[in-house]
């Protein structure tokens, strides 16, 4: 085949998906196909809902497939002087608030947690961008505080404030609704490979929602609030990500 | 006029060649096909590195490593991890149901067996190896012949429909922390979640050789007659 050929055939085809491209992304642009596109997400958490149990546990490893290096991503240090300040006195000062729809608000602090009965699951945290790294948390499951914080039945779903701002000056929060609230593996961590967690990985204290996405694993916790509806919360999609970047709430897949 | 021509042959006979099954599923398949290749390059930019085993992140070892895919060949033609998830989600499911749908209309109406299931005559290593000859020259079958798939093409086509269509669907959905959770079983196919995902990389490439020979076949073969066959259904037998 002679050259010029090759290259007419390869801008040929190159032009073939330039137009079906520009196709794609001024389709996407309607506000009907964004709906559709934006609703994919409904039908995957129901249909992952459905065949699974509600407490069907995120499969959890032995000590010898932790990942050598834990990668932190996102935010590696909030690094704002009241963060700085509660990091200063190794988070003595730090207290997590959980606050909302609940009959007792609390305030607790990390001696607190520690003193509650704790969980220990290796697991797989699974970034959106495809990596995944395996490791062995521990905490207090986030059922306990519920209980102790007396949960109204009329919550629906829970918001997890954080300590850190995004480069947009957005801080980070991450939502979660009462079927993952009250899992068994959804616990509030205070240690990553039997050590505290480092900065970097979100401490003094991060969720671990381990059937979902790492984006929903909000770091440098610092409240939760109950409430029924995420409207008014952030711009009302549920998180950071998705308020911002249009990332999913639910991140089951 | 020359007298010395002779007259012409009547043309041959439109016969039926597709059915309306196999067409529906062809088009609709070729267009989700492309969306989700396009997207799935998209996704793929935000993590350009492959991995064997259950984990992997950049401290550990990569099978592979590249460079970000182009603009002109993802979808969305910019890098967006969220919209490209937002078109390779809607699509999947549509893919993956249309593929099962085929599959239960095709075994109903025997499209499988009378056409895909090799014969035994055909296995014969003798047989094999004159089919891979006469695609060597380029010798494309007349008459009656045409009508029905060489060993190799049934081959290509088994080999896509049975092994990688599938290997995408399950590789895919291998990497969804609710389906781990859901379906246990799924990740040991492949034996953890970044083989899986080394998997759909490399299935996906796989339809893609398929696509190419596939194209470059049906212009061999006369891309007007197999065209218009998988369009009306209806299909010229080229003369012995």
């Amino acid at each position: 085949m002679s050259g010029p050929l090759i290259l007419s055939r390869r801008t040929l085809i190159g032009s073939m998906a330039a137009t079906m491209l520009t196709g794609c992304d001024r389709l996407a642009e309607h506000e009907n196909v964004q709906r559709i596109l934006f609703s994919a997400e409904n039908f995957h958490r129901w249909a992952q809902r459905s065949l699974m149990d509600r407490n069907a546990l995120a499969r959890e490893f032995s000590a010898s497939d932790i990942s050598p290096i834990f990668r932190a991503n996102g935010t590696a240090n909030p690094n704002t002087d009241a963060y700085k300040a509660i990091w200063r006195t190794d988070f003595a000062d730090w207290r997590l608030k959980v606050t909302g729809m609940v009959g007792r608000p609390l305030s607790l602090s990390l001696a607190q947690l520690h003193a509650l009965p704790h969980r220990e699951q290796i697991t797989r945290h699974d970034c959106v961008e495809g990596w995944s790294a395996i490791g062995k948390w521990r905490g207090v499951p986030l059922r306990t505080i519920l209980d102790a914080a007396r949960l109204s039945t009329r919550a629906k779903y829970l918001v997890f404030r954080c300590a850190d701002t995004m480069g947009s000056g957005h801080p980070y929060y991450e939502s979660i609704d009462m079927i993952d609230a009250f899992h068994p593996q959804t616990i509030l961590a205070f240690a990553l490979n039997g050590k505290p967690l480092s900065v970097a990985n979100g401490a003094p204290l991060r969720l671990r929602v381990e059937r979902q996405l790492g984006y929903k694993q909000a770091k440098y916790l610092m409240a939760i609030e109950a409430v029924d509806s995420l409207y008014g919360i952030g711009r009302g999609k549920g998180g950071y990500w998705e308020d911002y970047a249009g990332y999913d709430w639910y991140a089951g897949i | 006029m020359n007298p010395a021509v002779p007259p012409l042959a009547p043309p041959a006979p439109l016969v039926k060649r597709h059915r309306l099954s196999t067409r529906l599923w062809h088009w609709l398949n070729a267009a989700v096909m492309v969306i989700l290749f396009m997207s799935g390059l998209g996704i793929f930019n935000a993590h350009t590195r492959l991995y064997w085993g259950q984990y992997g992140a950049n401290f550990d070892h990569a099978w592979l490593v590249l460079d970000r895919f182009p603009g002109w060949i993802t979808l969305p033609g910019h890098y967006s991890l969220a919209m490209s998830r937002h078109w390779h989600l809607t699509f999947a499911p549509v893919f993956a149901f249309a593929l099962l749908v085929y599959m239960l209309w095709s075994l109903s109406n025997r499209h499988f067996r009378r056409d895909l299931a090799f014969r035994r005559d055909e296995l014969s290593p003798r047989h094999i190896w004159r089919d891979i000859i006469d695609h060597a020259r380029l010798r494309f079958p007349k008459g009656q012949a045409a009508l029905r798939y060489n060993i190799l093409q049934k081959a290509a086509y088994n080999g896509v429909l049975f092994l990688a269509l599938p290997a995408l669907i399950l590789s895919g959905l291998a990497m969804s922390p609710g389906m781990n959770a859901a379906w246990p079983w799924l990740i040991d196919i492949f034996g953890g979640r970044q083989s899986a995902r080394s998997v759909h990389f490399i299935a996906c490439w796989a339809v893609v050789a398929f696509f190419f020979v596939h194209i470059l076949m049906v212009l061999l073969a006369g891309p007007v007659n197999e065209i218009r066959s998988m369009i009306t259904g209806r299909y010229r037998v080229p003369p012995e």
